[in-house]
């Protein structure tokens, strides 16, 4: 299954290649890793996705907690969360194409955000899926390049995750 | 007090206790080495190869409990010592690196003897530091000795880039004495719900058994595993860094477990119902095959470490913390228990295992005109009066050690278990006698081991270290060759030692004395003849039986019931 895990570490030089070096060490799956530095200078927020059994889940938060480095963690997946991925894509957007691409983009509640006389850059922002979806939606032979930030979570509710 | 950077390294290290510094110098410590030179509060052991610092720190830290302190330069100095930061790495062993680093300016220059320390040694320490600032050093050390002693010990490196260690600048200086650190809190103490449903299913179990591990000695709690047993009356089996946490000579206990453990050890793991794992891993070389182990039990597991627990095997009662606090709640728990141990049940359950027992597994001939290994241990047993540090390389003799030498007391067992470091063993052996000078330190070792770190003879002779080697000497690489005879029809690829030196003139020729030990009935004379030269490095070579396979043994992939307990037998 797949899992958000959330974590907040020092903000210090080779902290991220503490929590990158532990999943290749073990062999755990990573499949998005995205970080920045919080209201806190000295605290980074780490995003993580990963999958596995649920074994294999405990090891990853277990090994993870056991990080010097590593102050406090949440998996998201156990709870009600909300989960946002952003995706700059760059399609070809010809005469015949532009309307139909401009319909998708306001389907999808995306932006376009550069035009030139053959191309749109897209942006959209949601839970992975939907940017799947959108991927999905286009015609493959459009798509220039894409950039994904790989998704960032946050649990609902009033209560945070802080020291 | 105004000091440099290199002189708050030494000054730290003093405050912190340290009494002997396992090191060498190299063009990034020069500063801290002239510090060290103007000081002799901290005393400096110059080895001859940076992997034999990090194993004496090792040894010295096993046998005292105290972490063990090294001091290497950068670049090849740093890679040098990795091999013995990893097997104190796997073995939870306090140790705190100190390695030269080229100056900050110069980082990632590929400067002369650079490398990413921090880098290299991250997958195989409990933390390491890369200090950019003079001012960050005492705080920075203060972290390393607190990270490196707490919670599940383990190697901390500390990389010191030579500017910041420079003599022209001095900043005042100020130790902390007490540290705090926000993401960092070991785990204090032990759930005393969980110990008290441990203890309802430990009390009503009909098969129970202790294995116990390295956690019991490192945590320091051998007296309170003792009590708890022998108020219960339990058997009791060990890894092999558990050998001493527990009298190995007590009744209660069966020897080790494992792919080399006894037969009542292993089948006793099979058979039981409740297991009570304490300070132990589940390593592969203990488990076997994993869906085969301990098939009836419900299994309660005591560990400092969360992540310990249900890493390989799925526990029923987890119970996180320090094990003597643990074990002393479960002693306590215990006595104040209305429920007690059926005695018929438990009566029955020590038949069985005295059964076991009977078939002496452990049983060798010696009726030949070679030396048998198992027997070589068994003299020093004798001679030492079981009484001796042994340390051991990795392999056969290893084995054979820890089946045949039997310990009463912790720390006096000293091997790499995890990593299985060939090397290991006489540098271990000095950190040993350094930390106990008055003590009959034995090295156990083998003639292919102890060639990987062979140059140490060198400063065991510079600090008069009286060290007794015991040499079993076979001409293989036995345990490689033991695997090849049995998985790859005897084709004994590369595991031939040909070519050995002739270590009784090697040991002379390094100012030791050597002796060449062949006739079984020669051996105890000559040993006790070894041991009685009190100051003197005493090299004994005994050759003994090129062939002898260690025994039990569980094949990679069996069960703990499917052991060959001799050449000829099948499994039993």
């Amino acid at each position: 299954m797949r899992h958000i895990i959330s974590i907040l570490m020092e903000n210090e030089s080779g902290a991220l290649s503490r929590v990158s070096g532990l999943f290749t060490a073990r062999g755990y799956n990573i499949e998005s890793l995205t970080v920045a530095p919080t209201q806190d200078p000295s605290l980074s927020r780490l995003t993580l996705v990963t999958s596995g059994s649920e074994e294999i889940i405990e090891q990853i938060t277990k090994q993870l907690n056991k990080l010097i480095d590593v102050v406090k963690l949440a998996d998201l997946s156990e709870g009600i969360h909300i989960e946002r991925e952003m995706m700059m894509i760059k399609l070809r957007a010809e005469r015949t194409q532009r309307e139909e691409i401009k319909r998708l983009v306001e389907i999808f509640r995306g932006k376009i955000i550069d035009v030139t006389d053959t191309s749109y850059i897209v942006e959209l922002t949601g839970a992975s899926c939907k940017l799947d979806a959108f991927v999905e939606a286009v015609n493959a032979d459009l798509i220039v390049e894409m950039v994904r930030t790989g998704p960032s979570g946050i649990a609902r509710g009033s209560k945070g995750l802080g020291i | 007090m105004e000091l440099s950077g290199a002189e708050i390294v030494v000054q730290c290290l003093k405050d912190e206790g340290v009494e002997h510094l396992f090191g060498y110098p190299g063009g990034s410590v020069l500063h801290i080495y002239d510090a060290i030179y103007r000081q002799d509060a901290v005393k400096h052991i110059l080895v001859r190869h940076e992997q034999g610092a990090t194993h004496a720190a090792d040894g010295y830290a096993r046998s005292t409990g105290k972490p063990g302190v090294v001091l290497v330069t950068s670049g090849p100095g740093a890679t040098n010592a990795v091999t013995g930061i990893a097997t104190a790495y796997m073995d939870s062993i306090p140790l705190v690196v100190l390695t030269g680093q080229v100056p900050t300016p110069v980082i990632g220059s590929d400067a002369f003897q650079e490398v990413d320390t921090v880098g290299i040694t991250r997958p195989c320490v409990k933390h390491n530091f890369l200090i950019k600032d003079v001012k960050d050093i005492a705080l920075t050390l203060k972290k390393a000795f607190y990270i490196a002693t707490t919670g599940r010990p383990g190697p901390v490196v500390v990389d010191i880039p030579k500017d910041v260690t420079d003599p022209g600048i001095k900043i005042p200086y100020d130790y902390p004495k007490k540290i705090t650190m926000r993401s960092y809190n070991p785990q204090a103490k032990g759930h005393l719900g969980q110990v008290k449903k441990a203890v309802n299913k430990m009390l009503s179990a009909k098969k129970p058994v202790f294995y116990t591990g390295g956690g019991v000695v490192l945590g320091n709690a051998s007296k309170e595993l003792t009590e708890l047993v022998d108020e219960l009356d339990y058997p009791i089996t060990s890894t092999l860094m558990g050998l001493g946490a527990y009298p190995g000579s007590d009744r209660h206990f069966l020897g080790m477990l494992g792919m080399h453990g006894t037969y009542e050890a292993n089948m006793s793991m099979h058979e039981t119902d409740v297991l009570i794992a304490v300070g132990a891993r589940f390593d592969d070389r203990v488990t076997g095959h994993i869906q085969q182990f301990c098939p009836n039990a419900e299994i309660i597991h005591v560990d400092i470490d969360p992540a310990s627990i249900s890493k390989t095997v799925r526990v029923d009662v987890p119970i996180v913390g320090p094990v003597k606090q643990v074990l002393r709640d479960m002693l306590r728990v215990v006595k104040e228990h209305k429920k007690k141990p059926d005695k018929d049940v438990l009566a029955k359950w020590w038949v069985q295992i005295e059964k076991w027992r009977g078939m002496h597994c452990l049983k060798y001939d010696q009726n030949s005109d070679r030396i048998k290994p198992q027997f070589a241990v068994e003299t020093l047993y004798k001679v030492t009066k079981g009484d001796a540090f042994v340390a051991s390389d990795v392999g056969q003799h290893q084995m054979f050690a820890a089946q045949f030498y039997v310990f009463d007391k912790p720390r006096r067992w000293i091997n790499s278990g995890g990593l299985g470091t060939m090397g290991f063993g006489l540098p271990a052996s000095m950190g040993i006698q350094l930390a106990h000078p008055k003590a009959e330190v034995a090295l156990i070792t083998g003639e292919s081991s102890i060639q990987m770190c062979i140059q140490e003879l060198a400063t065991c002779q510079q600090y008069n270290l009286p060290i007794k080697i015991l040499l079993l000497n076979n001409g293989y690489m036995g345990m490689v060759r033991q695997w090849q005879e049995f998985f790859y029809d005897s084709r004994y690829a590369q595991s031939t030692m040909d070519v050995t030196p002739d270590f009784v003139k090697l040991a002379e020729s390094y100012g030791h004395v050597g002796m060449r030990i062949t006739d079984p009935a020669k051996l105890e004379g000559a040993m006790k003849e070894a041991f009685a030269m009190k100051d003197r490095l005493v090299f004994m070579d005994v050759v003994v039986d090129p062939e002898e396979n260690v025994f039990p043994m569980i094949a990679a992939g069996k069960g703990h019931h499917e052991m060959y307990l001799s050449p000829e037998s099948e499994l039993v």
